[in-house]
């Protein structure tokens, strides 16, 4: 996973709620074995409307999604946040994430920022009002900037410090392969097995 | 303080627990399909590292399968269940693939087999993991590291949920069904509703449903935000593990029933949240707009966008799906009925849409998919296929099919169904695509007229 310290970068607001996942990524796309090229298929079939934000060229390599609340609801495809990451975001900021969206950022490195709506609703309003304002995810102070306003936002010290390093899960729990030993020699003994 | 049945499961497959850490659970059963495991597997190979159970792991080939006879025609779809042939072969996992006949909708197949008991954490890359909470167990979607993560290990870091008690008093009125129950609850708290929790059902309505309504309602607990749903283990449920393949036998089974009985919420235990649902007054449920929480009950009409808690995703929704507020859902025509999926694909849904569609005709065209191998050979034990042609409809073979339209079984840009499935999301079952969520009964009932059409009404 690339390691999460701090990003600064300019932002494009999406001003829809309950964005699902099978709008960030359509299913057609999920028939792929690889875990590249996914940025084609961000938000296909929205980007077929010329209006649709992403379009607009005052945004082009924008890298922080602001998004109404419910971002990420539906299904499981961490695809999404592979093409969110791929297009070139690094964060979003919204009021509410589908939960299994949310845990799937976190283990590739897409930071998922939690702020209250309104104040949302301001930084899309700021974001509108000046498109090249350059908005900083501060992940070790735990704070959003720009021009001149920040909110901090919650994240639990566990999550923080794995994003920080940059550290693979896998790894992390390999390290107590003699507790899962451990609790499989407690196990009860009518457990199913699939053999 | 007591405890509840989500805590007592927690709890017990806990392998590690340190402050300030999420916990490290075991994980008793993994389900793995095509579409969410591919770069899993290669993340393994990457690292040199094995599956630590395959013995507790099973694969079966659903979201790509076509529903007709013959080999996959899309080449980019057969690669993926190829690919997924081979992970099973060099890793020791289980596979039932298309045209065995144990290969299903990943969550219709667990539970047939008798692997998804009360009591154990089962995952997959699939959100509708959910549905394996009928039974009392911890069970809940992942992405793709997670499953990697699963493979290694046969462990999750997460910390736990808050807890969700959703109290369904009263009896279900005649022609009402678990569909159109959580239909309603989702409607009731909104997409984002169950967020952060564990939603366990309780209450007299709950108990009284089957197994297999139980899953339905479990199912749709993502719809609700809510990663897993939880219904407490009773007699409904024993009786249908009694037998199954995996289910525990002879001594084995007496001590599983003695634990599985002690997985109940405690008189004393708390809730973080409560909802309270009264089922008498419910009647047949659809959806009108582009999420599941934009529902009304069926007899009522399309509501204004202003009446809504979201009125600017409102107004989008009724774009999108071509419709306007006042028009009384009934009168909605569709193209298009899908019977099928993890939330109604099994024998008691068929029987439902069968017992619609004897001596009648369909006027739309309408696809019965069948959730498993299993659940088609039953149906046809019964003879529930010949009503099925002799109304119109087509019979199929096992898949995830139109409910998310990664086969062949897609709706045009524009036309408009009725389908037992989960979601309505834009583009869900085919690009330009409009859904309306509806229960088997309500879907048969659909299919006959060619409108949005309760039982009842026929």
């Amino acid at each position: 996973m690339d390691a999460f310290t701090t990003h600064t970068g300019r932002a494009v607001p999406l001003r829809r709620s309950n964005v699902d996942t099978d709008q960030i990524i359509p299913a057609v796309w999920l028939k792929q074995v690889s875990r590249t090229g996914f940025e084609k298929g961000l938000f296909a079939a929205w980007r077929e409307d010329p209006a649709f934000v992403l379009n607009d060229p005052v945004y082009e390599g924008a890298s922080i999604l602001v998004s109404g609340p419910d971002f990420g609801t539906g299904s499981s495809r961490e695809h999404a946040v592979w093409a969110l990451q791929q297009y070139g975001f690094r964060a979003v900021i919204a009021a509410r994430f589908g939960d299994i969206f949310r845990n799937n950022s976190t283990k590739m490195g897409l930071l998922p920022i939690v702020l209250p709506a309104e104040t949302v609703e301001a930084l899309q309003a700021a974001i509108e009002a000046d498109p090249a304002i350059e908005v900083t995810a501060d992940l070790a102070a735990r704070e959003v900037r720009w021009g001149g306003e920040s909110a901090g936002f919650e994240i639990d010290d566990y999550t923080r410090w794995r994003l920080l390093e940059g550290l693979d899960d896998i790894g992390l729990t390999l390290r107590h392969a003699d507790d899962v030993q451990a609790y499989e020699n407690g196990r009860q003994r009518w457990l199913p097995t699939t053999v | 303080m007591g405890r509840t049945l989500a805590e007592k499961v927690w709890e017990q497959h806990v392998v590690r627990r340190a402050d300030g850490e999420p916990d490290l659970l075991y994980i008793d059963l993994h389900l793995i399909h095509e579409v969410t495991s591919p770069q899993a597997f290669d993340g393994l190979r990457l690292a040199g590292r094995k599956v630590r159970r395959p013995d507790l792991t099973i694969a079966t080939e659903d979201h790509n399968v076509p529903t007709v006879l013959g080999p996959i025609a899309d080449p980019v779809s057969k690669a993926q269940v190829e690919t997924l042939r081979k992970n099973a072969a060099e890793f020791g996992i289980r596979l039932h693939p298309m045209g065995d006949p144990g290969q299903g909708v990943v969550h219709i197949i667990g539970p047939q087999f008798g692997l998804t008991q009360p009591g154990m954490t089962v995952v997959c890359g699939d959100s509708h993991t959910s549905t394996h909470g009928a039974f009392g167990a911890l069970a809940f979607g992942i992405g793709t590291s997670e499953v990697e993560h699963v493979l290694a290990t046969q462990t999750l870091p997460a910390y736990r949920p808050k807890t969700m008690a959703i109290e369904v008093s009263g009896e279900l009125p005649f022609g009402v069904t678990a569909k159109d129950l959580i239909l309603a609850i989702i409607a009731k708290i909104g997409t984002g509703g169950g967020q952060g929790h564990i939603v366990e059902y309780r209450g007299e309505a709950i108990r009284d449903l089957s197994m297999e309504g139980r899953m339905t309602v479990c199912n749709m607990s993502i719809e609700a935000g809510a990663r897993a749903g939880m219904i407490a283990p009773d007699e409904t449920t024993f009786e249908y593990l009694k037998g199954r393949r995996h289910a525990p036998s002879g001594e084995a089974w007496d001590a599983a029933v003695e634990y599985w009985k002690s997985l109940r919420t405690d008189d004393d235990a708390v809730f973080d949240t409560v909802v309270e649902i009264d089922a008498s007054v419910l009647s047949p449920f659809v959806t009108w707009g582009t999420n599941p929480g934009q529902g009304v009950p069926l007899r009522d009409a399309i509501p204004a966008p202003g009446e809504t808690s979201d009125p600017a995703a409102a107004q989008r929704a009724l774009d999108y799906m071509g419709l306007s507020a006042g028009t009384p859902l009934t009168e909605i025509q569709v193209d298009t009925v899908f019977v099928g999926s993890c939330t109604n694909g099994r024998l008691e849904d068929l029987r439902a849409v069968a017992e619609v569609l004897r001596g009648r005709t369909v006027t739309a065209r309408t696809l019965i998919v069948p959730g498993s191998m299993q659940v088609k050979a039953d149906a046809e034990a019964e003879g529930l296929h010949e009503v099925f042609k002799a109304a119109g409809a087509e019979w199929r073979e096992a898949g995830c099919s139109m409910c998310l339209g990664m086969n062949p079984d897609t709706l045009a840009p524009g036309e408009r169904s009725a389908s037992t499935s989960n979601r309505n999301f834009e583009g869900r079952q085919g690009k330009g695509g409009r859904t309306h969520l509806v229960s088997p009964a309500v879907a048969a009932a659909s299919a006959v007229t060619g409108r949005l059409t309760a039982p009842a009404d026929l």
